[in-house]
């Protein structure tokens, strides 16, 4: 059901864990949902110098974190907010249907913490950086919220 | 993945490796029984031998009637004919059915059918180790009550259901009672009699038997409408040519299950009893689930906190372990098992958990390699998890 890229990322996780100090931290997703996902940066310049993160759900939301992280590393802030959760499942070399909303969480979760980042240096976040469920603004990625 | 470690097979509720006595009774059907058991002439005839003979056998092994044995495509074969064949063929007696919230969904999805064609459904609740409360089903009887269907033993936690006094309190009231017992049989002693109940379902694949055969024992002179509609075979019941080397080995595995019962259970339920205290001695930030003793004697159920229970199960998948989870990404939605929610657990506990499920050839061994394997990867992935960071910093 999952590629061998997906394997790889899921069973040796690149950059897990959390860097102290962050310049921004983004988390998104809720537990009720079954998946959660935390990632932070270190920046300088507008460039992000390192990327790490926490997970929790599905070999698929450990794979797209992962790949995430390794994906903005190196980049600019607008490099890494261009970055889509297609782009994510494509370098996964796809992931199931099912699965596709682990992907829009990864690239939720880029968008939050560099938002954090952009609020904590009192800068205008550039463009509409919002997709309305970041889970930041008390929305999810579909998930139903009502309590029991 | 790495698959050349030796594979731990704990997922024998999902399903059971054949027995090879039950394999040589079906090549041996196969090979020389090619007969319609509905031909006059011999070669027909000797086919309906073999196929009687199976209905002896089956109904030895239960003590029941061989008249009461209809056998159909599988479990969810009889359990969907128990449920919308009685309903139909007596729906001018009442329209309400009682169940429970914990049902294989081979009788929830038939239940929630017939509410869509003016039935009306009582799900009943269980408490927080899966047991349903006999004063519960008795208050959920109402004039127009025709049938009640409860679980012998539930699929994922392993609670065995008080199926003997719910039976006498149906037979009270003249309502029907049906129970799928697909867990239960070969793992269980079953006596059709003694039970009480008008319907059994059950599933050849669960005791060593092979897929696609399965059966439904119905009370003899009970009403039911045929679910499959076509030819006379099983008594005008169950239309469709019977699947006689699947029959045989139905018929051959519950003989084999039913006599090695005495020895395996005792055996069975130590090696999970031990795997329970291993895990509760091991692991911490769990949740057992399930009856201590109400329990199958080869079902482990637990939740693992701040995991999910699909990184679980490919963990252990790496690690040669086969075991199965309630969490939503097992299930393909987003809501975990409908079962573990029942017995109260909040979804984000209930997404991580695990069934092991027992044979009688699990070792002492593989239940240590298990146990150390899944203490290594609790730990892994909670390291990785936010929400185990967020428990340990409220602590």
């Amino acid at each position: 059901m999952y590629t061998e890229k997906v394997m790889d990322h899921f069973t040796n996780p690149r950059n897990v864990g959390e860097l102290e100090g962050a310049d921004g931290v983004g988390q998104v997703g809720n537990a009720k949902c079954g998946d959660i996902m935390k990632i932070s940066l270190k920046i300088e310049n507008d460039v992000i110098l390192d990327a790490k993160f926490k997970t929790f759900g599905c070999g698929a939301a450990v794979a797209t974190s992962s790949m995430a992280t390794e994906m903005i590393i190196g980049k600019t802030l607008e490099e890494a907010l261009a970055i889509t959760n297609q782009a994510v499942v494509e370098a996964l070399e796809g992931l199931p249907p099912a699965k596709i909303h682990c992907s829009v969480l990864a690239e939720e979760a880029i968008k939050a913490a560099i938002s954090d980042y952009y609020v904590k240096t009192g800068r205008e976040i550039p463009g509409n950086t919002c997709t309305g469920c970041c889970g930041s603004c008390g929305h999810d990625h579909g998930c139903e919220t009502e309590e029991e | 993945m790495n698959h050349s470690k030796k594979v731990i097979y704990l997922d024998n509720a999902a399903t059971t490796p054949m027995a090879p006595e039950v394999i040589d009774a079906m090549a041996e059907v196969m090979k020389n029984t090619y007969g319609n058991a509905s031909s006059v002439y011999s070669v027909g005839r000797a086919a309906k031998a073999i196929l009687e003979q199976a209905r002896e056998s089956v109904a030895k092994s239960l003590n029941c009637l061989a008249s009461e044995v209809y056998f159909t495509g599988c479990g969810s074969e009889a359990d969907n004919w128990a449920i919308k064949g009685y309903a139909m063929a007596n729906k001018t007696k009442g329209n309400h059915i009682i169940t429970t919230k914990i049902e294989h969904h081979a009788v929830l999805h038939p239940c929630e059918y017939l509410e869509k064609n003016g039935f009306e459904v009582t799900y009943l609740p269980v408490d927080e180790t899966g047991l349903v409360s006999l004063e519960d089903v008795k208050n959920a009887i109402k004039e127009n009550t025709i049938l009640i269907s409860v679980m012998y033993a539930n699929n994922e936690v392993g609670t065995i259901e008080p199926i003997e006094e719910i039976a006498k309190i149906a037979k009270e009231h003249g309502i029907c009672m049906h129970t799928d017992a697909v867990q239960a049989v070969g793992a269980e002693p079953i006596d059709f009699k003694a039970l009480g109940v008008d319907m059994l379902s059950l599933s050849a694949h669960k005791f060593n038997g092979p897929k696609g055969v399965g059966a439904l024992i119905i009370r003899k002179g009970l009403r039911i409408a045929p679910f499959m509609h076509g030819g006379a075979q099983e008594r005008s019941k169950r239309a469709g040519t019977e699947n006689l080397a699947g029959i045989v080995g139905l018929s051959k595995a519950l003989e084999l299950a039913v006599s090695n019962l005495a020895d395996k259970q005792p055996k069975i339920r130590a090696m999970r009893d031990y795997l329970i205290s291993e895990i509760e001695k091991n692991i911490p930030y769990i949740r057992f689930n399930g009856h201590r003793e109400k329990r199958l004697s080869n079902n482990v159920n637990f939740c693992f906190r701040y995991i999910e229970g699909e990184s679980l199960l490919l963990m252990l998948d790496i690690n040669g372990i086969c075991a199965s989870s309630g969490s939503a990404c097992t299930s393909g939605s987003l809501d975990p098992s409908h079962v573990l929610l029942a017995l109260g657990l909040p979804h984000e506990i209930a997404h991580g958990s695990l069934r092991l499920t027992l044979s009688a050839q699990t070792t002492k061994e593989e239940i240590d390699d298990t146990v150390s394997a899944l203490k290594e990867i609790v730990h892994r992935l909670r390291l990785m998890s936010p929400i185990y960071d967020m428990s340990l910093e409220q602590q």
